[in-house]
């Protein structure tokens, strides 16, 4: 066996092999595209998930359209607001003020709503929005707990909880606005993270017919709106709205609530004490009143004399 | 003379002897990015491209080789050519046609592993075909890949919607639906030119 035709072989690949790195090393010389330098850096603060919720294909488009400045640094809601400030640091400007936001999902109805039928068909929202006009819960407006929301949601944030209805684990969601993407009763809304108070309930029918349909479903009695110091709660179409600018988190409107429609839903003794609260405040003022109205009185009588 | 065999060598190498369904080179892109025309298109657009160039630079090495008296080292030098073919034409996309390069995307390095870009520089060599014998047959080869994840994609984005058992969901159906295609175009082996 001849080895000179083995050693022969090598070394012609070899060479073949030199040649073309060589070429290749030259033509990336040659042909090299300026990347901004930023790109890479911008990317590596994005969430890295792809999860599209920018509107952008991709975090490398994402990344791409804050470079070229047509969408802000805080584009990518997953990566969260410390990731927007380096992004505005790479990008040379302020770093943006502004909460951690979250999703919430405006409903607690579940094993509490009445339902007209068991639905048993493919497991997703939509679908079972389909089936007889959509009426598997009496509630035009509730959560059906079929998990389309779960479904779409890529950081295992959101599930169906106890009752029925899903619910947002706060700690977990990134508010990439999946869940409020697929849920097809728009029931999820993006609120601040820091807060507390919520309104679980979406019902804008009147009072006596939300009432009809689900055991916590908000009337719009506007004892919450009357309750509240800072202005911060309204009904709004039958259904109380929070305002988060101007909310305190007393949870004062919660314990107002006659449906317990408001998060955090008080304990009865919490509910006890605030209606004696309440009835003392009132008493309070009607002897305050009386008082002045005697002293007004008086005063009027020693004029008179 | 010369005109007729290139024509049958095209149409041969389009339907009679079509890369994918009569010698089952090139599968893997085949059923990976089949799901959507647009991407089938692309892909099909970038291989055709690719095996044109790879034809040609393959059957120059070939050359080579032959005279080196080397040519059972065909398989690697040819490996070897494409992966830098590739690679070089990556290159020069971006710099000077960033276009087709954003628009043939992720399938041109891609490319680099398909079969039927080697198996074309090796059928060259098998065949005995002159330089523009094996760049005709290179293109064409090409097409004829294009021909068929079109026809591919197009039924597969059909039986998306389509009920199909529990069973079959998904890459066995599209299997199914591949062998079905193959079997028509063996209509075509029994074509004759001339």
């Amino acid at each position: 066996m001849d080895f000179n035709i083995i050693i022969f072989a090598v070394a012609v690949l070899g060479a073949l092999a030199v040649i073309f790195g060589l070429v290749l090393a030259i033509a990336a010389k040659v042909f090299e595209v300026k990347v901004d330098e930023r790109l890479p850096l911008i990317q590596e603060c994005l969430a890295g998930a792809n999860c599209g919720g920018c509107g952008y294909p991709g975090c490398a488009g994402c990344a791409e359209a804050i470079l070229a400045g047509k969408a802000p640094v805080t584009a990518c809601a997953p990566a969260g607001p410390e990731n927007a400030a380096k992004i505005a640091a790479i990008m040379g400007m302020e770093a943006p003020s502004g909460e951690k936001m979250v999703a919430h999902v405006l409903c607690n109805g579940g094993t509490n709503a009445k339902k007209n039928f068991e639905y048993r068909g493919v497991n997703d929202c939509l679908a079972a929005t389909k089936v007889c006009g959509g009426s598997v819960l009496d509630c035009k407006y509730g959560c059906l707990g079929f998990g389309s929301c779960v479904a779409a949601c890529q950081f295992d944030a959101i599930h169906i909880g106890e009752n029925g209805a899903a619910v947002v684990d706060k700690d977990a969601c990134t508010n990439c606005g999946a869940c409020r993407e697929a849920c097809p009763r728009h029931l999820i809304v993006e609120v601040p993270y820091s807060k507390k108070v919520f309104v679980n309930c979406s019902n804008k029918d009147k009072g006596a017919a939300a009432a009809k349909v689900c055991a916590v479903s908000c009337i719009g009695c506007g004892l919450c709106e009357r309750t509240c110091k800072f202005d911060a709660i309204h009904v709004v179409n039958n259904v109380a709205v929070i305002d988060y600018d101007k909310c305190k988190g007393c949870t004062m409107c919660a314990k107002a609530c006659p449906k317990n429609a408001i998060e955090p839903i008080p304990t009865a003794e919490e509910k006890e004490k605030f209606k004696a609260a309440q009835k003392a405040a009132a008493e309070r003022k009607a002897a305050a009143a009386k008082a002045a109205a005697e002293k007004a009185a008086a005063e009027a009588a020693q004029k008179t004399e | 003379m010369e005109i007729t065999s290139l024509l049958a060598i095209s149409l041969g190498a389009i339907l009679a002897n079509n890369f994918i369904f009569a010698q089952f080179l090139g599968i893997c892109p085949f059923l990976g990015v089949s799901k959507k025309i647009d991407t089938a298109i692309g892909m099909g657009a970038a291989v055709t491209f690719v095996m044109g160039l790879a034809s040609a630079f393959c059957f120059l090495v070939n050359k080579v080789l032959v005279a080196l008296d080397l040519a059972f080292m065909q398989t690697v030098a040819f490996i070897l050519v494409i992966a830098s073919l590739v690679q070089f034409v990556e290159m020069f996309l971006k710099k000077f046609v960033p276009t087709l390069y954003t628009a043939l995307g992720v399938y041109l390095p891609l490319i680099t592993t398909n079969c039927a870009v080697l198996g074309v520089a090796l059928l060259n060599v098998q065949n005995d075909y002159n330089f523009i014998e094996s760049v005709v047959y290179g293109i064409t080869g090409g097409l004829g890949f294009l021909l068929a994840i079109f026809l591919f994609a197009a039924v597969r984005e059909q039986t998306e919607f389509s009920e199909t058992p529990k069973s079959f969901e998904g890459f066995p159906i599209a299997l199914v639906t591949a062998g079905l295609i193959a079997l028509a175009f063996m209509g075509f082996s029994g074509l004759k030119v001339w």
